[in-house]
């Protein structure tokens, strides 16, 4: 199936000279949950705003349900729903009247039925002729996902949706974010919360200084770069990693109870069951060991820091 | 294909914002004209009895229509485009399906039916002082419009280019109410010395008073087909300088 967003060569600099993008190109599939890592200003939220057409592309080309958003924007904006970063909201309107707003700006008639049904989704439905001005702000985010959904897009932007959100909300987030997947729409998501993307995404990019530096499959990509660590604890204090163990360039914990073996998963032979025959040999006693994945976090901190 | 829908919202909910602030948007012009009145028709007009044939308190009706007008065409505009912009959420009309166009017919269109509600209602208030006997209905209602629709565009651009609250009344204040204080609003321009009457024909508010003062009376001080023309090529000029904001994407799009 041909992908519902897909993005060539995107470059973009910023007319004070900034390169904040740098040949970016990215293929979304229909129906995934996409979610976009990175550092602050790594250029997220330059991408997003260049395929829902709030800024220019300096170089490049982006197609949504295959047309150009340039000469067919009217095309692609109709598709897409955005939840930008910051809570942009006027003061004074009410929850119902903005959404209406949203959705006859999108070019949708009235629907007042499809409204409340988003709304109560939303739990927002009480709060429906309250001033936005009087919502907490974890209220107001939600208000700001309906207004994006007001349109039915297919494909949704949401831009850090989580930010200084609370775990209770952020899990309500997750959950509404897998139904709107469910029902069919295509989820673009940035974050700074690797356990997010790891939580609800199935495929992960990593943007660091306007490259995409990494697309992957989650679960192929944990696999790909995950490191397994296995956890040797000791019955008794050891003061240093013993000669012949050196081999399998050991890690010693402060203690001096545990050693720490870091391994490839994917190598045929891990050298494990020769390691353990050697801490016997050595006259260790193993008190009991544990084996580790190393999440995306650890990915990303490798990807991003340690290169 | 054009989105109406879009339009229609934007058209109401900028209207919807002057009802809410219905005493700010339509009782302060009530007030103040009805303050003008008492001080230049009443205290000042007592003292001058005709102007070009037309007793002062009524002479004076179009200019303050058209003080009105200026200025709340240009605020309105000019505060509906600047104040999203300034809080950011003109995010969403700028990633909506809505052509350069339908943005400007909707926030141009509720600012200049703003004012031209405005209008009429000084008119009326106006009514309750003077007589009022109007020439050429149509001719004013044609100026009034077209004064409206193209000080609207005015302001709208004036909001386009505004970062700050300072911008967004420096061109009203500096330029805008100086041009019509002294664009004949209480007097004929023949009443000044000489000098100042050359002076002021290079004040494009002088023709638009003029022309909008001789629908009522039949009095002007420049010709009414050059006062048109001057509207017209105001109008032209914003419309141009808008479509090329539009084109560039200026302070809308980076
Ligand atoms: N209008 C602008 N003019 C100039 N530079 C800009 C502009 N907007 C963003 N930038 C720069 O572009 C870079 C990328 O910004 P962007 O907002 O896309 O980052 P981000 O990945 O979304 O960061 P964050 O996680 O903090 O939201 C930053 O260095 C930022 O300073
Ligand atoms: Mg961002």
């Amino acid at each position: 199936m041909s992908p519902i967003v897909s993005v060539t060569n995107l470059s973009k600099i910023y007319a004070n000279g900034y390169h904040a993008l740098k040949d970016v190109s990215l293929d979304i599939a229909q129906g995934e949950i996409l979610a976009l890592l990175g550092p602050n200003g790594a250029g997220k939220t330059t991408l997003i705003s260049i395929i829902c057409g709030l800024v220019n592309a300096s170089e490049g080309s982006v197609t949504v349900g295959g047309h150009d958003i340039v000469s067919d924007y009217r095309v692609t904006r109709s598709l897409i729903g955005l939840v930008p970063q910051e809570l942009t909201l006027g003061h004074f309107e009410t929850v119902w009247n903005t959404l209406g707003f949203s959705r006859g700006l999108f070019g949708k008639k009235p629907d007042p039925a499809y409204l409340e049904q988003l709304l109560k989704d939303l739990s927002l439905w009480a709060k429906k002729d309250s001033e936005i001005m009087s919502l907490s702000g974890g209220m107001k985010r939600r208000v700001l996902i309906g207004k994006a959904l007001s349109h039915q897009p297919s494909v949704l932007f949401l831009d850090e949706p989580t930010a200084g959100v609370d775990v209770e909300l952020r899990k309500e987030m997750w959950m509404l974010v897998r139904r709107l997947r469910e029902s069919g729409v295509t989820i673009i998501l940035t974050t700074h919360y690797i356990e997010e993307a790891e939580e609800i995404a199935d495929r992960v990019g990593i943007i660091d200084q306007g490259r995409l530096i990494l697309v992957d499959d989650k679960q192929a990509l944990m696999h790909k770069l995950g490191k397994k660590e296995m956890i040797v604890e000791l019955e008794e204090p050891v003061s240093g990693v013993p000669e012949a163990l050196t081999a399998w360039s050991l890690a010693l914990s402060e203690d001096g109870c545990r050693l720490i073996y870091t391994y490839d998963p994917r190598q045929q032979r891990t050298g494990i069951p020769d390691l353990l025959k050697a801490i016997g040999g050595a006259g260790l006693a193993l008190k009991d060991f544990k084996t580790t994945q190393s999440s995306l976090e650890d990915i990303f901190v490798n990807l991003v820091k340690g290169k | 294909m054009i989105n109406t829908c879009a339009v229609r919202v934007i058209y109401k909910y900028e209207m919807l914002r002057a009802w809410e602030t219905l005493l700010q948007s339509f009782a302060s012009p009530v007030i103040s004209t009805s303050l003008y009145f008492v001080v230049f028709g009443s205290a000042i007009g007592g003292r001058i009895d005709q102007v070009e044939g037309v007793s002062y308190g009524s002479f004076i009706v179009p200019g303050l229509m058209m003080l009105a007008l200026l200025t709340q065409s240009i605020s309105n505009a000019a505060f509906g485009i600047f104040f999203p912009k300034f809080t950011g959420t003109i995010y969403e009309v700028m990633s909506a399906p809505v052509s350069f166009f339908e943005i400007l017919l909707g926030y141009v269109g509720a600012a200049a039916t703003k004012s031209l509600i405005i209008g009429l209602i000084i008119l009326a208030t106006a009514g309750f002082f003077v007589p009022l006997d109007i020439a050429h209905p149509v001719w004013m209602t044609a100026f009034l419009i077209l004064t409206c629709v193209s000080f609207s565009l005015f302001g709208f651009i004036i909001g386009l280019w505004a970062e700050d609250f300072e911008k967004l009344q420096l061109i009203p204040l500096l330029v805008i109410t100086p041009l019509v204080f002294l664009g004949g609003s209480f007097y004929s321009v023949s009443m000044l010395p000489p000098a100042w009457q050359t002076v002021t024909l290079f004040n494009p508010v002088v023709y638009l008073i003029s022309g909008f003062r001789w629908s009522f009376f039949e009095v002007s001080d420049v010709s009414v087909g050059l006062s048109l023309a001057i509207v017209l090529m105001f109008l032209t000029t914003c419309l141009m300088v808008v479509w090329w904001m539009f084109r560039t994407g200026y302070r809308l799009r980076q």
